[in-house]
């Protein structure tokens, strides 16, 4: 299973990340510095996985932006990495070639469609159209309710 | 509420933290959104608080503390709209984990969720309980869960599916509740229901046999169809990954069968055809496709496959082996590990190229091929591996020399087949990287160079030579400390010259340069130190023209800061200045170290029952503690004799001499309770003397070396003679015994059970011969306390037995105590009948009668 998912830019500032195994605060930021420490150095050529503390990194730098997610020993590295390729597929087709700053300013966007590929940290949909159309179904559904809502509502929704 | 304290929008607060030039300027941003934030919750803001969810999960993101928010999230999901929901359950799971306590609060709004008519609040709720769920949680929601297994639509469905994977992680009980929803999921059409539901198939197979069982007999033939299906599907746009058709459900559904398959042959053969189909016909240009073939190969590797599918699966991790990509190299190797078990042949036929990849520049890729040439190693192959290894280690980075030296002397341990070989390798290692080396693995070579005589003069001169050219590697520096310390005289002399050798010339003070150099250099550590001082003081009394040297360096560092030195310094410099008469014994040459004794006490780090090495046949001339001056030939060693005291059969004077005999041939031990505080005692720098490494004292020191005369450790116990010697207040000079003697014999275990242990000692007043008095020790063994314990004794016609009171009647648990009682014994045929004796022990157990009784005729002879 996948454990977390990371998104760290190449400055080492996180940009997402996902905890799919219980981990404590200040865990999480252990991992987080370590990990980037440890990715980060590494050149380009050299592969995708790291080892670390008995568990296999899996990463892949897309531009500024590094996604990394842990895994089981025994699970399949070169299938993470399509998956992971899958999960940029579809931030892509959601904002239209997608770059840091639209994670940035829509991170919680960019955590929605991760939630409609992957639970339990398992794979949940290998259809980049059917994530688009659930995710497009849920947006008009937030946009529907704002619209019925009142003016009050309506500078919320501007705020978000 | 106040419409005008609405504070920031989210996207401003990203921009305003995003200008911050220092930490300090972005902490005083946050600090202001979070007293907002924190206002806005006390006055109980509702038109808020999604946006302010929202910020706190970017101020979570960057680190922040935002545990006040957690009850707001709570408020968003119990709130009635989607839009509320979606956040709220979105600040949930990167807010709280499952360890939180406020995460029981939302079960019921969770159950309501799961219950609502709207399928993307359910699949909200589904997905949050899926990723965040605990143990509690899963077991009240699962009914819902598995319901919704049942619904129509495939987005929940798939979503339940992968919930019920973490619930039955989480509670494994649940197991059975799923199976068959869960084997009905397998007759979806829809591949994000497929995905999910062989998840959840190859999840129940990991926690139930049961399960495993059940999937094996009913879903087999569904599973080889969909993935004939799949992996014969004509193009699929909408699940096409270079060519193939959803590699993710070909990776699953291979995953489950490797599950199914495994020590099953019926099912293994019936999944045959279409692996073999999988293998030959995916194309391996693109990782999507390479990453199925991998799976496939673990899956070929994992059942019982036919030989030739075993072939072919090889055969693709050869291809994988020789591709550029190192992401394809990485998984080969990862995979070739798995097949060594399997085919350790087929493996070893790429051990060339595996070796080429312990030298990639990637870390990743060399550690892993480290690990596969260590599994590829065997007698045939030891030695050139070992090389290749060793010239790699001369050029490899810093960060790897740790793992290849530890490789490097588990693979030089275990293959040697001859002794020089290994203490070669062993060198090699240590001057390349010494810094890197294990305590144990050059504790190892200690003892095995102790073990091999006629390497010894060989060994202290390559080491002496190695010193000169990588003085800078730590164990390295102690290995040649200790060795020079032991075998001066051969480095100086030439002893034992090989014909391998160049000859050299090193004269006695050259030895006791290098030893003065790793003294006073200022790398050295303190055990490096502490070691050349013993070192040193060996070599004073081995080369009497350096004596005067040695001594003033020993007395330089009576004043030395490091507590340890000083004290040894200064019982060293007492030794040489007030006990010349007895140094040349004290410092003899450590007597040969019992190999599988050590080896022993590497597997077990129990306290090992050391006993002294019997093969190096201690000489049978009695021994008292006159030693012979200079230089003693190995083995027989007087000193052996002194060591001799092995913890089995034989008189032990002291209860912790067993531990005494454990430090004087212990390296560097630190299991060992260690005082911390200077001790007293002249044995203490016996102990010091002969141990190596890191000094240890039991604070317990035993003031007493007892020395067995004509004791030959094979056989049957022998009267042995305790004589009594402090070493630092004096000795008789000429070091022979004082004239009376007072025979002593060995303590006996004269009962043991699984519940009680008896032991004996005796003495004997010289001028009674017949007379015995027994002091009988009893120890209860079982976790039980024994009350109104009685011993009873009977004895034969001839001999008379008294018996004192008992120190006590009560005997505590688990050996807490003990009771004694003293025996007297006449024995009226001293001389001509050995003692015997039945014994009776009755005492109560929780106020339950027991009894034990049994008969003693393991007396020491002579009584």
């Amino acid at each position: 299973m996948i454990h977390f998912v990371i998104l760290i830019s190449r400055q080492g500032k996180v940009r997402l990340t996902k905890w799919y195994s219980p981990y404590q605060q200040k865990e999480r930021s252990t991992v987080i510095r370590e990990l980037s420490g440890l990715i980060l150095s590494r050149g380009p050529k050299l592969c995708n996985f790291v080892e670390w503390k008995g568990y296999k990194v899996v990463y892949r730098r897309y531009a500024s932006l590094y996604f990394c997610m842990c895994i089981d020993p025994d699970d399949n590295e070169l299938e993470i990495l399509e998956i992971i390729h899958h999960f940029v597929e579809i931030l892509d087709r959601y904002f239209g070639s997608v770059c840091e700053l639209d994670l940035i300013f829509n991170f919680h966007k960019a955590y929605y469609i991760l939630d409609e590929i992957l639970i339990a940290g398992e794979l949940q949909e290998s259809s980049k159209k059917a994530v688009a159309r659930l995710i497009a179904a849920q947006d008009s559904l937030v946009e529907t309710a704002k619209e019925e809502a009142g003016s009050i509502s309506n500078m919320i929704s501007q705020a978000i | 509420m106040n419409p005008f304290s609405s504070g920031t929008r989210l996207r401003d607060m990203i921009r305003a933290i995003r200008a911050c030039k220092t930490a300090a300027e972005e902490r005083a941003v946050v600090r202001k959104e979070c007293a907002a934030i924190r206002s806005a919750i006390s006055e109980n803001d509702q038109d808020y608080r999604h946006r302010n969810i929202a910020k706190l999960m970017f101020i979570h993101m960057l680190g922040y503390p935002t545990h006040f928010g957690q009850m707001e999230c709570l408020k968003l999901i119990a709130a009635s709209g989607f839009p509320e929901k979606r956040i709220g359950y979105l600040g949930l799971m990167l807010l709280l984990d499952e360890r939180q306590e406020v995460l029981m609060l939302v079960t019921n709004s969770l159950k309501q969720d799961l219950n609502h008519s709207n399928q993307y609040i359910v699949g909200l709720a589904l997905c949050a309980l899926g990723n965040i769920c605990s143990a509690e949680m899963a077991r009240d929601l699962a009914p819902e869960v598995e319901r919704l297994l049942l619904t129509r639509d495939p987005n929940i469905k798939k979503k339940a599916a992968l919930c019920s994977i973490r619930i039955i992680r989480k509670v494994p009980d649940l197991a059975e509740n799923f199976l068959s929803p869960a084997a009905s999921l397998l007759k979806e059409k829809h591949h994000g229901v497929l995905i999910a539901g062989v998840q959840l198939c190859t999840d129940l197979c990991k926690v139930s046999v049961d399960a495993s069982n059940y999937l094996r007999k009913n879903c087999t033939e569904g599973l080889v169809r969909i993935l004939r299906d799949v992996s014969n599907s004509p193009y699929a746009p909408e699940y096409d990954i270079a060519g193939i058709t959803d590699p993710f459900l070909h990776i699953r559904l291979l995953r489950l069968m490797r599950m199914l398959g495994q020590g099953d042959s019926d099912t293994s053969e019936y999944i045959n055809d279409i692996l073999a189909q999988v293998a030959s016909k995916t194309e391996s240009n693109k990782n999507a496709g390479n990453a199925i073939l991998y799976e496939c190969v673990e899956t070929i590797m994992g059942i019982e496959a036919t030989s030739g599918l075993r072939v072919l699966a090889i055969n693709i991790l050869g291809r994988f082996l020789s591709n550029r990509d190192n992401n394809i190299r990485y998984v080969a190797l990862n995979m070739l590990m798995k097949a060594v078990a399997v085919d350790s042949q087929a493996v070893q036929r790429h051990r060339t190229t595996i070796l080429e990849c312990v030298k990639d520049s990637d870390a990743s890729i060399r550690k892993r091929a480290l690990e596969l040439v260590f599994l590829l190693v065997n007698d045939t192959n030891a030695k050139p591996l070992t090389k290749e290894l060793i010239d790699y280690l001369e050029v490899s980075d810093q960060d790897f020399k740790g793992d290849l030296t530890a490789k490097i002397c588990l693979i030089v341990e275990k293959f040697s087949q001859e002794k020089k070989w290994y203490i070669d390798q062993m060198f090699k290692v240590l001057s390349l990287g010494g810094n890197f080396v294990k305590d144990d693995a050059w504790h190892a070579l200690i003892v095995a160079i102790s073990n091999a005589p006629d390497l010894q003069g060989y060994s202290v001169r390559s080491l002496y030579k190695a010193f000169q050219t990588s003085s800078e590697q730590v164990s390295l520096v102690r290995v040649t400390v200790w060795c020079i310390g032991e075998y001066g005289e051969m480095l100086v002399n030439n002893v034992g010259v090989l014909e391998v050798e160049e000859p050299m010339t090193v004269t006695e003070s050259d030895a006791v340069d290098v030893l003065e150099a790793c003294l006073t250099r200022y790398s050295s550590d303190i055990a490096t130190r502490s070691m050349s001082l013993i070192a040193l003081l060996k070599l004073s009394s081995r080369f009497p023209p350096t004596s005067e040297r040695i001594k003033e360096i020993i007395t330089v560092h009576k004043g030395s800061v490091a507590l340890e030195l000083q004290q040894r310094a200064i019982e060293f410099n007492s030794i040489i200045q007030r006990h010349q008469n007895i140094k040349s014994s004290l410092v003899e040459r450590m007597p040969v170290l019992d190999e599988s004794a050590y080896i022993g006490k590497r597997t077990s780090s129990s306290q090992a029952n050391i006993v002294a090495d019997k093969s190096s046949q201690p000489s049978s001339t009695a021994t008292t503690l006159k030693f012979p001056n200079g230089v003693a030939k190995p083995p027989a060693a007087p000193l052996v004799d002194l060591l001799d005291l092995s913890a089995d059969d034989t008189s032990v004077p002291s209860s912790t001499s067993n531990d005494f005999l454990h430090d004087l041939l212990g390296i560097g031990l630190t299991n060992s309770p260690s005082s911390g505080i200077a001790p007293s005692g002249g044995t203490d720098i016996l102990m010091d003397l002969l141990s190596i490494g890191t000094p240890v004292q039991n604070d317990t020191a035993p003031k007493v070396v007892s020395s067995n005369q004509g004791f030959a450790p094979t056989t049957k116990p022998v009267p042995t003679t305790i004589q009594v010697m402090d070493l630092l207040d004096g000795l008789p000079s000429n070091g022979s015994l004082p004239g009376s003697q007072t025979p002593v014999y060995p303590s006996i275990t004269a009962f043991e059970s699984s519940t009680l242990k008896i032991m004996f000692s005796f003495t004997k007043q010289p001028e009674k011969p017949h007379v015995n008095k027994i002091h009988a020790t009893f120890v209860n063994l079982s976790s039980d306390a024994y009350t109104d314990f009685v011993f009873q004794a009977a004895v034969p016609k001839f001999v008379q037995l008294h018996l004192d009171p008992a120190s006590s009647n009560q005997l505590p648990a688990s050996g807490n105590g003990t009771i004694t009682q003293t025996l007297t014994v006449t024995n009226s045929q001293h001389g001509q009948k050995a003692l015997a004796m039945r014994v009776r022990m009755v005492y109560k157990v929780n106020n339950q009668e027991k009894s034990e009784q049994g008969q003693i005729d393991n007396f020491p002879p002579g009584l």
